[in-house]
């Protein structure tokens, strides 16, 4: 397997991890009819494999994340987006489970999306890229299971879009997963999910440095409108509640407004600064492509109108999440999912976990929520044989 | 009242030999003893998961568990159990028919809004479903209503009238009456006095005055 392609001059430096190009033998064949061939896939494992390659968990990243699970984030120096769950004695031990982070198609951390180079024209894809879809990720993700030599996966988990990957491999390859853990996810993105995509994108599209998707080829970026898709995005993963309690009204800096349009409130400034981080480590084009496939995400209409159906005889494990202040994904959304693994008799826990915190407490340390991860995949690993860590001698 | 009175026609009995095992509730504990090995349960109200837990070590079942509380469900799952946040009143209706051996209500009937509609239920998605309740028949609840006038307050009724969770109290003749009315077969029968013995109910009043608790193995007839 060869490193093929360069990302493009003055783009972010070679990251760390395997970078492994699939589909030249046979393309991937995507939803949208277009097929994908020698495209580069770019992932993380942290632990170890065991002998009987049977301790894997797939950590699937939700819109903005990507392959850096834990450990500083080689472009940005931050943490990674999971950093808090994955590691040696949290939830998911990495002492105990072989952790693998990938990077979705589409992206932009390596794996093949609308920034990297098009080899039929020798320039970035762009708008030229081909729509994807959260079941077209899972497929590319399980050729990275076929290269690791990982039959099933012990477990598939995420939040959000991560979640949805959950479902997605659910339902497409119930033999490959024991156990699965969407977290603040839903099986069909709603109204609401789409029109803030829209929104987002409709900022990034009225940037005139975006060139028709075309800006990495004359040299610009798009930046501005990606901060404000950004901005728009970001409230909608907190809530009234916790906003409130980080910000209030309180001003940046300054003991009275300014009459004036400058950042007065320290809200602005924390929305202006997530925008200004996020451009320097986020594609806008990838953006347009993420979201749309999150939109065109919907299990129920797939299968009939009835979500059941995506189920029937499934011999996965599921724990579905769910947090109460989350108006995002919402509790109710969980719960249509619950619903339709009874009507087909699946082992299903389902819990939802008290927080002010908003959909972002997928990613935060919430405590009873750590314990019910925890306590599923340590119920989970008995049932899979699985040994118990060895206490250190 | 006689044991003709019972759907399927014959004596219910409470033949059961119980061994003592500490560590779970009474109730608990007969209820366990009547379910068969490596079978697979739902727990309708499952609280701690005290059951579920018990059946999984003992009993090798394939148990899933629905609580309304929430704190109860993250208990659950936390250890390792299958449960997920639910009620009885709404949730049971997503089940297939027969996707249980036994479907387990303990100490929960007398809390749901439409019991009649629960119990069907239960039949339905079990081919055996096993219920306890507390017998408002019970003597010292007639004696305490009949001395003091006052709705009774007991060891297995602790909160007063207005603080219950439980609106729907009945007694164990009621809860026979019921069972016939629905069409619903009791295999077996048990009042449970307040020391925890268990007897059958050859003699129906005599359980209805003496059982705290009734405790009934039913199915569809």
């Amino acid at each position: 397997m060869t490193t093929l392609h360069r990302l493009p001059a003055g783009a972010w430096p070679d990251l760390p991890g395997q970078r492994v190009v699939f589909g030249a033998d046979a393309p991937l064949r995507l939803d949208c009819g277009a097929e994908l061939g020698s495209f580069p896939i770019a992932f993380q494992t942290y632990g170890t494999l065991n002998k009987e390659r049977s301790n894997a968990i797939l950590a699937c990243h939700a819109l903005t994340g990507d392959q850096f699970v834990t450990g500083p984030h080689p472009l940005t120096g931050r943490s990674g987006w999971w950093q808090s769950l994955v590691g040696p004695g949290l939830p998911i031990d990495t002492r105990r489970y072989f952790v693998i982070g990938i990077n979705v198609l589409g992206g932009c951390m390596g794996t093949i999306g609308p920034r990297e180079i098009n080899p039929a024209s020798g320039k970035p894809w762009g708008l030229d890229f081909p729509m994807i879809t959260v079941a077209d990720m899972v497929r590319a993700q399980a050729l990275v299971l076929d290269y690791l030599g990982i039959e099933q996966l012990f477990c598939v988990t995420g939040g959000s879009m991560g979640g949805m990957q959950a479902l997605q491999w659910a339902a497409s390859y119930p033999a490959r997963v024991f156990a699965s853990v969407p977290i603040a996810a839903s099986a069909k993105h709603s109204a609401q999910n789409i029109a803030f995509h829209e929104v987002g994108r409709q900022a990034i599209m009225a940037d005139p440095e975006w060139c028709g998707g075309d800006y990495l080829a004359q040299g610009r970026n798009p930046s501005r409108g990606l901060s404000v898709a950004r901005m728009a995005a970001h409230i909608t993963y907190l809530s009234e509640a916790a906003l409130h309690r980080k910000f209030g009204r309180t001003l940046q800096d300054r003991d009275r407004v300014t009459y004036g349009f400058d950042a007065d409130f320290q809200v602005e400034s924390y929305l202006r600064h997530q925008g200004s981080i996020f451009v320097d480590r986020f594609d806008a084009n990838s953006y347009l492509y993420i979201t749309r496939a999150m939109d065109y995400f919907d299990l129920v209409a797939e299968h009939g109108g009835v979500l059941a159906n995506a189920f029937r005889d499934t011999p996965v494990r599921f724990c579905l999440v769910s947090f109460t202040s989350d108006w995002l994904f919402p509790t109710a959304e969980s719960r249509a999912i619950v619903r339709a693994l009874n009507a087909v008799a699946a082992n299903v826990s389902f819990v939802e976990i008290p927080s002010d915190k908003g959909h972002d407490a997928f990613l935060l340390e919430e405590p009873e929520f750590f314990a019910t991860l925890g306590g599923f995949l340590d119920g989970c690993a008995e049932h899979r044989g699985l040994a118990p860590l060895s206490e250190p001698a | 009242m006689s044991a003709a009175l019972l759907a399927d026609g014959s004596a219910p009995t409470g033949a059961i030999d119980v061994p003592r095992n500490d560590g779970i509730r009474i109730d608990l504990q007969l209820i366990a003893d009547m379910v068969e090995q490596g079978s697979r349960v739902l727990d309708v109200g499952c609280g701690d998961g005290a059951l579920l837990a018990y059946l999984a070590a003992f009993k090798q079942v394939d148990g899933r568990g629905i609580e309304i509380g929430q704190s109860g469900v993250n208990a659950c799952v936390s250890r390792g159990l299958s449960v997920m946040q639910g009620d009885a009143d709404t949730d049971l209706q997503d089940y297939p028919d027969d996707a249980f051996d036994f479907a387990i209500l303990s100490q929960t009937l007398q809390a749901t809004r439409n019991p009649d509609v629960v119990l069907r239920h239960l039949v339905r998605i079990g081919r055996r479903a096993i219920v306890s309740f507390p017998n408002f028949g019970h003597w010292r609840v007639r004696w305490r209503l009949l001395t003091t006038g006052r709705m009774p307050v007991t060891e297995s009724l602790p909160q007063p009238w207005h603080a219950t969770p439980n609106i729907h109290l009945c007694t164990i003749t009621d809860f026979v009456l019921l069972s016939r009315s629905l069409g619903i077969a009791i295999e077996a029968g048990l009042a449970i006095k307040a020391g925890g013995q268990a007897t059958g109910l050859r003699s129906l009043r005599l359980a209805n005055l003496m059982g705290e608790q009734g405790l009934f193995v039913l199915r569809r007839d």
